[in-house]
């Protein structure tokens, strides 16, 4: 890969990232909201821009990090996405336990907090089912499949539950960066055929 | 006063409302006649306080929230009825106290309370009404503008006596 196309590479997705959020903190809403209410929905907007990276980290996609240093990368960046999924929830629990409670129990009545919701504990079970990969001794076939479908419902879940809001991420870079996410998750899917009998080479 | 707030958008909302009326009273046994009790909203109690004053305005003011009070059965208005009024506004979150004020119903069942411009929270721009005065089943509702530009919200009781 040229150099040129290395740093264009890099530039495109510093863009697509940084647009997002840039546009979030120029957001009229947040001169209304407390710090902690800010905080958690700046966590959101980082956890969007993270989930971006993480088929593309996967895939091979990002220059300089093939193979196994883009997995190195992927495991890095799924543990930071769950941390940002739990500072979100967290600081949206302090700024109205009530609200969450309902969004927890399926009894909210915004239709983007189930979407939200489904995709927390599909990102924790995602993780958790890497972290325990050698423990849990499952075929490589079988445990890559479960992954993958988790972070498919991951990447639906997190696209509806952004979309629906009417929040701090202003509408035009949310859309781009969903789609960005969307695109990003069907290439590496189709590039890795998960659900292809043959293996692609570890 | 109320011929004067009807534009498409109230308009739109009383329609939403009706029909939503509608839809609730589907799932009330036959035997209520008439009109049917409005049913409280999901989330419609999150953040109340009890007890929120009577007041002329809340805080600054700017926003209208408005709409009326009527019994079940046969809608009769219901006059001097305490309906209190809370939301995430420009002057501050649903949970603190000066977000929050209550206003009595006129004559004709209706009541309008000037409150702070409502601002989007927790992903939707919602106001917050409560009956809870005990005369009625209390009843929360959680009306949604249809934009956040609004600088009005109508909710509707229809309260069942108890």
């Amino acid at each position: 890969m040229s150099p040129v196309r290395r740093i264009l590479i890099w530039a495109g997705l510093l863009t697509a990232i940084a647009v997002p959020i840039a546009a979030s903190g120029a957001s009229p809403l947040l001169a209304w909201r407390e710090p902690v209410y800010i905080l958690a929905g700046f966590a959101g907007v980082f956890a969007m821009a993270l989930l971006l990276l993480q088929p593309l980290s996967v895939a091979g996609y990002l220059p300089g990090l093939s193979g196994p240093r883009g997995r190195r990368v992927h495991r890095w960046i799924g543990g930071s996405l769950v941390l940002a999924v739990v500072i979100h929830v967290a600081a949206l629990w302090i700024t109205s336990p009530p609200d969450v409670i309902d969004a927890l129990l399926f009894t909210a009545p915004t239709p983007f907090s189930a979407f939200g919701v489904i995709a927390m504990w599909a990102v924790f079970a995602a993780v958790l089912i890497a972290v325990l990969r050698r423990r849990l001794r499952l075929q490589p076939r079988v445990w890559r499949r479960v992954h993958t479908a988790l972070a498919a419902l991951v990447v639906a879940g997190s696209v509806v539950h952004a979309v629906l809001i009417e929040g701090t991420m202003e509408t035009v870079s949310k859309v781009a960066l969903c789609l960005l996410v969307l695109a990003a998750t069907v290439k590496a899917l189709i590039a890795l055929r998960v659900w292809s009998f043959r293996s692609t080479s570890r | 006063m109320s011929a004067a707030l009807i534009t498409r958008r109230t308009l739109f909302a009383s329609g939403v409302a009706v029909a939503a009326t509608g839809l609730s009273g589907i799932f009330v046994p036959a035997g209520a006649q008439g009109l049917a009790p409005t049913r409280t909203m999901r989330g419609g109690s999150n953040n109340y306080l009890p007890g929120a004053p009577v007041v002329d305005r809340i805080g600054g003011g700017g926003f209208w929230m408005t709409g009326t009070v009527r019994r079940a059965g046969d809608g009769a208005p219901l006059a001097g009825q305490r309906i209190q009024i809370w939301a995430h506004t420009t002057e501050g979150h649903e949970r603190d106290p000066h977000s929050h004020g209550a206003t009595l119903t006129d004559a004709n069942g209706l009541f309008r309370l000037e409150m702070p411009q409502i601002v989007p929270a927790f992903g939707q721009p919602h106001g917050h009404l409560a009956y809870d005065s005990g005369e009625f089943e209390t009843v929360f509702l959680r009306p949604v503008m249809p934009s956040a530009k609004d600088t009005s919200l109508e909710a509707h009781f229809v309260l069942q006596p108890v």
